[in-house]
């Protein structure tokens, strides 16, 4: 996994509350059998006019944030479908870092595991950001330092230490998992004997 | 101490308690299909990993699949290649698969419960949201992402927080005509869309306990509507007697030994939760939603909202934009709402009782003419069942197309879907933009709904055709 350190970026905004993952990335991109290759048909419905042309006043098709790597959201942002095309739809558009006053949770997780930020931030300091962003200049993501600076200003974000960590070594948590190998396999016979009935024995 | 159902749950999968408040948790039971998977077994192949339980992992094929005449193939390329992959993967590692020609092929959701693969007490994990489906069985089911997927694949575990507990009772007595689905629909537009992020929601009181095990089901599965991950109901012997004597159920003196376990599987009586809410089952009637949100719920009797009328700036946006994606003018009454399609089915509604609850609707009524009605049932078994029990038939002559099974416009992966502007009267569980198809428009009803909404050709009161 990429690591994720700091950031900077003039940020794009959507201020849609309850943006499902369905929005994010539509159901006819999840045929693939690859995690690459979706940033085109990232918010494809918003962004594309039945013809495949690009709606000119969709902020993701406008300049400066055609390349922007930080999106502002509403509320409960990647409700609905567990799908982590969603989060990898982002990632392959350029987004890693995202913004909100609240996620849905299973979205949530799926972006600690592909190197994407999403930060939480209540609703006051969300619009604080917001307006600044308007003057289309770059903010700045420190996770380390839990912060976003923005012009002379800084906000302070909290985020679990775990996760940081992940985020900051790129961990792969598979691998942490399976060190612990030896708890699982005793596990398994405490199970076996206790609940024979879960092994169908 | 005392602890809720979930407590319980959580604590006897403890493999291992990390310093940050994580905990590693078994996973006694892994669904997978073919949407969410294939980039997991990718990951351990890249990383030569292997399946660690592979019996303790089943797949289905569900969101790709034609519900139309299989024996010829599968037309679309890109679905085709990942049904294949399913298979090839599940050979490659040792997975049971119910394939495309396979009489117990379905909804991963209805699937699991069918063959008793669903058990209480158990740890159940699909990469699927609607995976809070199997919660109806007091086992804590939640859905998870490909990554995740990957981690349970490898290692039987996962890593995971605990969450808050969250108790919702309904106590009393549904009206005839009041399903399940409307009691889960009152629900979420209650709390709201993320009125149970961060919680696992318990359901309680008597009528729950006087549902049926599939309409239990039904409340379980949209659960994550409402924001919350899992929601769950204690076991009891209409349970038991659900699961006794299915293909995968435990047997013999296993039997009698998970009954036992089972029994035990309940809140204490003391058990604290962290939020707490009511309900009165007769205050609940038909209900179905107006705009682009589970939440967005009114009672057949209704009228759309004037945002006008809306203090809340983001919730005011947000319904004028639900009504110009819907077509929709505020004040109009629900009742009024003209509809082009009618679709029966998903792992919310494609149950056996599902299907019998809307057949008995339509028994010797037609289909208004302009409208385009469809039942796919939740899987091969419920198809034989309800053939069996003469439903296709009666589908067929109200004009209903009687498909074969699959998760088919719940989300139109495959070939159902709506045409931009469409209407549609849906027992699904989302009716999020595009959805069911490129500017489709939902309205999520109950089954007895549906069956109505096509007899009347707009949105009706179920309680008007009880035969």
């Amino acid at each position: 996994m990429q690591k994720f350190n700091s950031l900077k970026s003039i940020p794009a905004y959507l201020l849609i509350v309850n943006i499902d993952t369905d929005m994010i990335i539509p159901k006819q991109f999840l045929k693939t059998i690859k995690r690459t290759g979706l940033g085109k048909n990232l918010f494809f419905e918003m962004r594309y006019d039945d013809n495949g042309k690009e709606i000119e006043d969709f902020i993701l098709n406008t300049e400066p944030y055609r390349n922007s790597k930080i999106l502002i959201a509403g509320k409960n942002f990647g409700c609905g479908s567990s799908r982590e095309h969603a989060p990898w739809a982002l990632l392959d558009f350029g987004i890693t870092c995202v913004i909100s006053s609240s996620y849905a949770d299973i979205f949530y997780s799926n972006c600690f595991k592909n190197g994407i930020l999403p930060i939480i931030l209540e609703e006051k300091k969300i619009k604080e950001l917001l307006e600044y962003s308007k003057r289309k200049e770059e903010i700045s993501i420190d996770l380390e330092g839990e912060k976003i600076i923005y012009g002379n200003n800084e906000l302070k974000f909290n985020i679990d230490p775990f996760k940081k960590k992940c985020l900051l070594e790129g961990l792969d948590d598979i691998a942490l998992s399976l060190e612990k190998s030896k708890k699982i396999t005793s596990f398994e016979k405490y199970l076996k004997d206790k609940k024979p009935w879960i092994f169908n024995d | 101490m005392p602890f809720t159902l979930y407590d319980k749950i959580w604590n006897e999968h403890l493999v291992h308690k990390q310093d940050d408040g994580t905990a590693l948790l078994f996973v006694d039971r892994h669904l997978i299909h073919e949407v969410t998977s294939p980039q997991a077994f990718e990951g351990l192949r890249n990383s030569s990993r292997k399946v660690r339980q592979p019996k303790l992992t089943l797949a289905v094929v569900d969101h790709n699949v034609p519900t139309t005449d299989r024996s010829k193939g599968i037309d679309d390329e890109d679905s085709r290649i990942q049904i294949e992959t399913l298979d090839k993967n599940c050979k490659e590692f040792g997975i049971q698969l119910f394939g495309v020609k396979d009489k117990r092929q379905g909804i991963v959701h209805i699937v699991g419960p069918e063959q008793g693969f669903t058990q209480p007490g158990t740890v159940i994990v699909c990469g699927d949201s609607h995976t809070a489906t199997h919660g109806a069985f007091g086992s804590l089911a939640f859905g998870i992402g490909t990554s995740e997927v990957e981690h349970v694949l490898a290692t039987q575990t996962l890593v995971q927080k605990k969450a808050k507990n969250f108790r919702i009772n309904v106590n009393g007595k549904l009206a005839v005509g009041v399903t399940s689905k409307d009691v889960v629909l009152q629900i979420i537009g209650q709390i709201g869309t993320a009125g149970g992020t961060g919680y696992v929601i318990e359901y309680a009181g008597s009528l729950i306990i006087d549902l049926s095990v599939e309409q239990r089901m039904t409340i379980c599965n949209m659960t994550i509507e409402g924001g919350a991950r899992a929601g769950l109901i204690a076991p009891d012997e209409k349970i038991f007697n659900y699961l006794k004597d299915r293909p995968m159920s435990p047997k013999n003196d296993n039997w009698n030994k998970a009954v036992n376990y089972w029994s035990t599987l309940k809140t204490d009586s003391d058990a604290e939760f962290d939020k707490e809410i009511s309900l009165t089952a007769e205050d609940i009637v038909p209900m179905v939603t107006w705009g682009t949100s589970p939440q967005d719920v009114v009672s057949i009797e209704g009228k759309v909202p004037n945002p006008e009328n809306e203090t809340d700036i983001d919730r005011k946006n947000s319904i004028e934009r639900s009504l110009k994606y819907m077509g929709l003018e505020p004040n109009v009454a629900v009742k009024n709402i003209k509809i082009d399609t009618v679709f029966i089915g998903s792992c919310t509604n494609g149950r056996i009782e599902d299907l019998r609850e809307a057949a008995q609707i339509l028994k010797d009524k037609k289909k208004a003419p302009h409208v385009r009605a469809m039942v796919v049932p939740g899987s091969g078994l419920v198809k034989e069942q309800a053939e069996q029990e003469g439903l296709d038939k009666i589908f067929i002559n109200s004009g209903f197309e009687w498909r074969e099974p699959g998760c088919s416009m719940c989300l139109a992966m495959n070939a159902d879907k709506l045409k931009p502007q469409e209407r549609c009267a849906s027992t699904s569980n989302r009716n999020f933009e595009g959805r069911q198809g490129r500017g489709g428009r939902t309205h999520l009803v109950s089954p007895g709904m549906a069956a109505a909404a096509a007899i009347a050709g707009n949105l009706d009161d179920v309680r008007k055709y009880q035969n």
